[in-house]
């Protein structure tokens, strides 16, 4: 199996402070890995890490075969990564989404409709604009762009939040087919019942190793 | 694809300012109200004649620092510039396109004050006078475009960045602001100025805008990642 994450005794700071105090964990493809964790425990930091948005203070780490401590950005365009924030624009609709994300860091052949329909974003929804949609309404664009995308390596920090039923059994089912596809997931949720659903391992961290 | 990035950031930001019409709603009447207070402090024919084509640069380099507020607002809203960041997305033509967004914004804020001050200043435009403003115009917004996207990725998510931006700007664009005045000066013959004269200042408003560009788009990727 080819590894996707390779973190060998990784510390990586936050304003001095040891977000992840020697991590040592290994993702394979086509796993779907859940991060449990207090809150403070390093989750969204290690999924930063693996975005090679937080520096590699000590230890060995590499992402997608990428040595992240001397290339921290070789990586980005093949990782996905959706943090608390959606990272839209307020007077752009679903649709201008992500179109304009197939059209900039899309795969070849990304399907705009296909992304759309996949997260439930029909008709006169998918040509709203952002700002005036509900919180779970723009986290399933975001997660429509990352869908064209077609992403390697999945970053998810809390996907289920702000989602009713439906979009949670629709991101479930989305998450399992980018597995199928071939990629990987690892996402963080505080929503253990939800998460063991779709998950395929869970890992554990606290207090910035794992636990 | 790479040219593709730049002209689709552009497109973008152009389709999100038409919806939001911060500039029609907000700068077009900003700028005006500038240019009527200068006429109205200065209350001079002679003078606003003299100093017209200076008034229209004041006024556009004012207006500047609201519309590279406001690019930059989009961006740091919802974090979207970090998602083009994670997206390994080649940050230099962002910089590129989103200059292209602000030119657009800024030529189209000038196209309403130079006639304002046509008919406020009392200035008049012959044909070889106008070949030389509309360059002059082209080059100038050009460099102010640049000038004020670079700065403004430089203080995007900075704390006091609506203060900052104008105390980094300013100087910076001075050239700018120098060579636009002297340009538009001759191309209304502002105290007997020749029409000829100007085509000078405006080879520095190219060279200015020429050397903003290579640097803005080497230098935007690194200042907006760190």
């Amino acid at each position: 199996m080819l590894r996707v994450v390779d973190f060998r005794d990784v510390v990586a700071t936050l304003d001095g402070w040891p977000a992840l105090a020697g991590l040592t964990c290994v993702v394979e493809r086509g796993e779907i890995v859940h991060v449990v964790g207090p809150n403070g425990a390093g989750k969204s930091t290690f999924l930063r890490a693996c975005a090679g948005l937080v520096p590699v203070r000590a230890g060995s780490a590499e992402v997608l075969g990428v040595d992240l401590v001397r290339d921290r950005t070789g990586a980005r365009a093949r990782i996905g990564l959706l943090s608390h924030a959606n990272g839209l624009y307020a007077d752009l609709t679903a649709r201008e989404h992500v179109a304009f994300w197939v059209r900039t860091a899309g795969a070849p052949g990304a399907d705009v409709d296909a992304a759309l329909h996949a997260m439930d974003l029909r008709g006169a929804l998918a040509d709203r604009r952002v700002g005036r949609m509900s919180a779970g309404e723009r986290r399933r664009t975001a997660l429509a762009v990352l869908l064209a995308r077609r992403a390697e390596l999945w970053l998810l920090d809390e996907p289920h939040a702000g989602l009713d039923a439906a979009s949670r059994d629709a991101l479930d089912a989305t998450l399992r087919r980018a597995r199928d596809a071939g990629a990987t997931v690892v996402f963080a949720s505080h929503e253990a019942e939800r998460a063991t659903v779709v998950a395929t391992r869970t890992l554990r961290i606290a207090g910035g190793v794992a636990a | 694809m790479k040219g593709g990035l730049v002209w689709a950031v552009a497109a973008r930001d152009l389709r999100a300012e038409a919806r939001a019409r911060v500039t029609t709603n907000q700068v077009l009447p900003f700028a005006g109200l500038v240019m009527v207070t200068f006429a109205l402090a200065l209350d001079r024919e002679e003078v606003l004649q003299r100093t017209a084509g200076g008034l229209v640069w004041l006024a556009t380099t004012f207006s500047l620092f609201v519309l590279v507020q406001r690019a930059f607002a989009i961006e740091t809203a919802d974090r979207a510039l970090d998602a083009l960041r994670v997206a390994g997305v080649d940050l230099g033509r962002v910089y590129l396109g989103k200059s292209i967004a602000l030119m657009v914004q800024l030529f189209v804020l000038e196209c309403v004050l130079v006639p304002v001050a046509v008919v406020l200043y009392r200035v008049r435009v012959d044909a070889p006078g106008a070949v030389l403003l509309v360059t002059t115009m082209i080059c100038a917004t050009t460099g102010l475009a640049l000038v004020g996207t670079l700065y403004g990725g430089l203080t995007v998510g900075g704390a006091g960045r609506e203060t900052l931006l104008p105390l980094l700007v300013l100087p910076v664009v001075a050239p700018v602001l120098i060579a636009a005045t002297r340009a538009t000066e001759s191309a209304l013959r502002s105290g007997g100025a020749a029409v000829s004269e100007g085509w000078a200042w405006v080879g520095l408003l190219a060279v200015f805008a020429a050397a903003f560009g290579i640097a803005g788009t080497l230098a935007f990727g690194a200042l907006v990642d760190e």
